[in-house]
C-alpha cells in the first residue's frame, strides 16, 4: 500500500465487529457456546451434510501454480461447468453466437497473458478470488452479494435483483449474469434468468465435508496439479504449507482486497 | 391502523386455510400423488396439518439457513420436498412437481398461488444432491444415483 489514505480502515471494522460481538454475548450467550463448540470441529465430517452453522474458524482459498497450468488445457473449466450445471445452458433461438459466447455464464476462464518485453507467456485459470474485502459485496444494494463466514463470496439469488453493480465492481470479471430462461438444471445448482452468479468454491462440497473442488480435482486428474484447494487459516493444511514455501501473489494486489486465491509464477 | 390491517390479513388467510382444509376433506383424498415416495411414507417432515398451512415458512427458513449458514442436514430442504413428492410418469421418468396436476402444482393451482421458485430450482431430482462429481451420501429421501436431466453431457457421454 503506497498511499496510506487509501488503506482500508481496519481499526474501525474491528471496532464494529467487537461491538457486535459484545452484543451477541450479552443477548444470546448460546451463540458464544455454539462457536466454542464448533471450534473443535470446524467442518462437517466427510460425506455428512453440515449440521452446524459455518464459522470463521476456516477460510477457504486456493493456490494456483501457473508454471504447471498447461496451455490449451481446459480441464478445470469443463469440470466446473459439469459440476455446477453450467453445461446445461442453451443458446436462445436466433441469438447471435458471438454475443452468446460472451454472455454464457462461466465461473472459470482460462486466461493467457504475455509479457511484451520478455515474451514470457503465462496461462492461468481466473475465477472469483474470494476477497476478504470484496468490492462486489460493498456495492450490492440488496445484500445479495455476501461473504460467508468461511470466506466464500457468493450471491444469495433469492435477494439478487439483477442490477449487475457487482459485475462492474469486480476487478477480475469473475461474475456472470443469466440472460435467458434456463430449462434444465441440477438440484444442487438452481439457476434462472435475471440473477448474477460466480464461483462459490463448490459450496455444496464444502457443506458435505469433501476435500476439494471440481476444478482442483480435474486439474490433478489431468496430471497438472496446478490448483491446490484448502484452508488458509490452518497452518498445517497442504495449502498453507505450499503458500509458505512458494512465492505467490494476489492478482491486482494494489487493490488490497486480500484475495483467497493466490497465484504462483506470475 | 397497522394492527387492523394485519388482523384483516389474518382473517382472510385463515379463511383461505379453512376453505383449503374443507376442500381437502371433502375430496376425501389429499394432494399426495400415487406412485411418489410420499405415497409410500406415513408422514411428512412435519405433521400434515402444519405442513398444509406453514410449508412456505418452513422452506423459507431452510433457504436462509442453507444459503447463508451452510446447513444442509435438515429435513426441510426444498430438494427433499421434491425428491419425496415427485411422481413417476408412465415412461418411468419423474414428472415435474409444479405441473398443474402434480403435487406442488395442483394445490397451488387450486389455491391460486404462483411461485417463481421453479424458475431456478429443479422440478425433478436431477443429478443428486451432490451433483455429478460429488457422489457422497445422498440427502434423506433422495435416491442414490438419481438420473441426470436428459441432455446432460454425463448422461450421453458415459
Ligand atoms: C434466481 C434463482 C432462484 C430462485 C428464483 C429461487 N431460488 Fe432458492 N436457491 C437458489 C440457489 C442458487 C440456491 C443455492 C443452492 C445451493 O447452494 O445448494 C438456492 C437454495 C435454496 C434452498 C436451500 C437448498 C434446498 O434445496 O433446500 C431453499 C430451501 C430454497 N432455495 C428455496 C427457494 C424458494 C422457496 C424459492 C421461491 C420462493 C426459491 N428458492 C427461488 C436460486 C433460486
Ligand atoms: C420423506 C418424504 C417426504 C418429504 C421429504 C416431504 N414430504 Fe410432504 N408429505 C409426505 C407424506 C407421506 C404426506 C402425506 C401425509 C398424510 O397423508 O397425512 C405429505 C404431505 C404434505 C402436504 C399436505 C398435502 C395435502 O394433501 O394436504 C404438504 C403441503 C407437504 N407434504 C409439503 C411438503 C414440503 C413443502 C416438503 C419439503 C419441506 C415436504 N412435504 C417434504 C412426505 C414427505
Ligand atoms: C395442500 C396444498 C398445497 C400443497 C400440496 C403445496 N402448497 Fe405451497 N402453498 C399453498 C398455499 C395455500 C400457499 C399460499 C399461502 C399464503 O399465501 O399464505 C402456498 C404457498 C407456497 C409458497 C410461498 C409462496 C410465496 O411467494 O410466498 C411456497 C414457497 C410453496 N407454497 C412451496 C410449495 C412446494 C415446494 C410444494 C411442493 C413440495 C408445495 N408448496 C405444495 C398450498 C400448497
Amino acid at each position: 500500500m503506497n498511499n496510506p489514505s487509501e488503506a482500508i480502515d481496519q481499526g474501525r471494522r474491528g471496532f464494529m465487529r467487537s461491538a457486535a460481538g459484545v452484543a451477541t454475548v450479552t443477548l444470546a450467550p448460546g451463540v458464544l457456546l455454539h462457536t466454542l463448540a464448533n471450534a473443535a470441529s470446524p467442518g462437517p465430517t466427510a460425506g455428512e451434510p453440515r449440521a452446524v452453522q459455518v464459522t470463521d474458524q476456516v477460510r477457504y482459498g486456493m493456490l494456483i501454480d501457473t508454471t504447471k497450468c498447461a496451455e490449451g488445457c481446459t480441464a478445470c473449466v469443463s469440470a466446473c461447468d459439469r459440476e455446477n450445471g453450467l453445461d446445461l445452458q442453451t443458446m436462445p433461438e436466433g441469438a447471435d453466437p458471438a454475443l452468446w459466447d460472451r454472455q454464457e455464464a462461466r465461473w472459470i476462464r482460462k486466461v493467457k497473458v504475455q509479457d511484451n518485453l520478455t515474451g514470457k507467456v503465462t496461462n492461468l485459470p481466473l475465477m472469483c478470488q474470494h476477497c476478504e474485502h470484496p468490492p462486489c459485496v460493498d456495492v450490492c444494494p440488496t445484500g445479495a452479494s455476501f461473504k460467508r463466514a468461511d470466506g466464500i463470496v457468493m450471491v444469495d439469488r433469492h435477494l439478487c435483483i439483477g442490477c449487475r453493480y457487482c459485475m462492474m465492481a469486480c476487478p477480475y470479471k469473475a461474475r456472470s449474469f443469466i440472460h435467458t430462461n434456463v430449462e434444465v438444471k441440477l438440484t444442487l445448482a438452481p439457476r434462472g434468468k435475471g440473477c448474477v452468479e460466480s464461483c462459490n468454491l463448490c459450496v455444496h462440497r464444502r457443506d458435505n465435508g469433501q476435500a476439494s473442488t471440481a476444478c482442483a480435482d480435474a486439474c490433478a486428474a489431468a496430471g497438472h496439479g496446478a490448483i491446490l484447494f484448502g484452508d488458509l487459516k490452518d497452518p498445517a493444511s497442504p495449502l498453507s504449507q505450499a503458500l509458505a514455501k512458494l512465492p505467490s501473489r494476489q492478482l491486482r494486489e494494489n487493490l488490497a482486497l486480500n484475495t483467497g486465491v493466490r497465484y504462483a509464477g506470475v | 391502523m397497522a394492527t387492523a390491517l394485519v388482523t384483516g390479513g389474518r382473517v382472510i388467510l385463515g379463511l383461505a386455510g379453512a376453505l383449503l382444509a374443507l376442500a381437502v376433506q371433502a375430496g376425501g383424498s389429499n394432494f399426495v400423488i400415487p406412485g411418489s415416495q410420499a405415497a409410500k411414507e406415513q408422514r411428512c417432515v412435519e405433521p400434515t396439518d402444519f405442513m398444509r398451512r406453514n410449508h412456505m415458512e418452513v422452506i423459507k427458513h431452510q433457504r436462509d439457513a442453507t444459503v447463508h449458514d451452510g446447513i444442509r442436514s435438515t429435513k426441510h430442504s426444498l430438494a427433499g420436498c421434491i425428491a419425496c413428492h415427485v411422481a413417476q410418469g408412465p415412461s418411468g421418468h419423474p414428472v415435474p412437481v409444479n405441473d398443474d396436476r402434480q403435487f406442488c402444482g395442483a394445490c397451488h393451482e387450486f389455491a391460486a398461488v404462483r411461485l417463481n421458485c421453479f424458475d431456478c430450482h429443479a422440478t425433478v431430482p436431477a443429478g443428486g444432491p451432490l451433483g455429478p462429481g460429488g457422489g457422497a451420501a445422498p440427502a434423506p429421501g433422495v435416491a442414490p444415483g438419481t438420473p441426470l436431466p436428459p441432455g446432460h453431457p454425463q448422461t450421453t457421454v458415459r
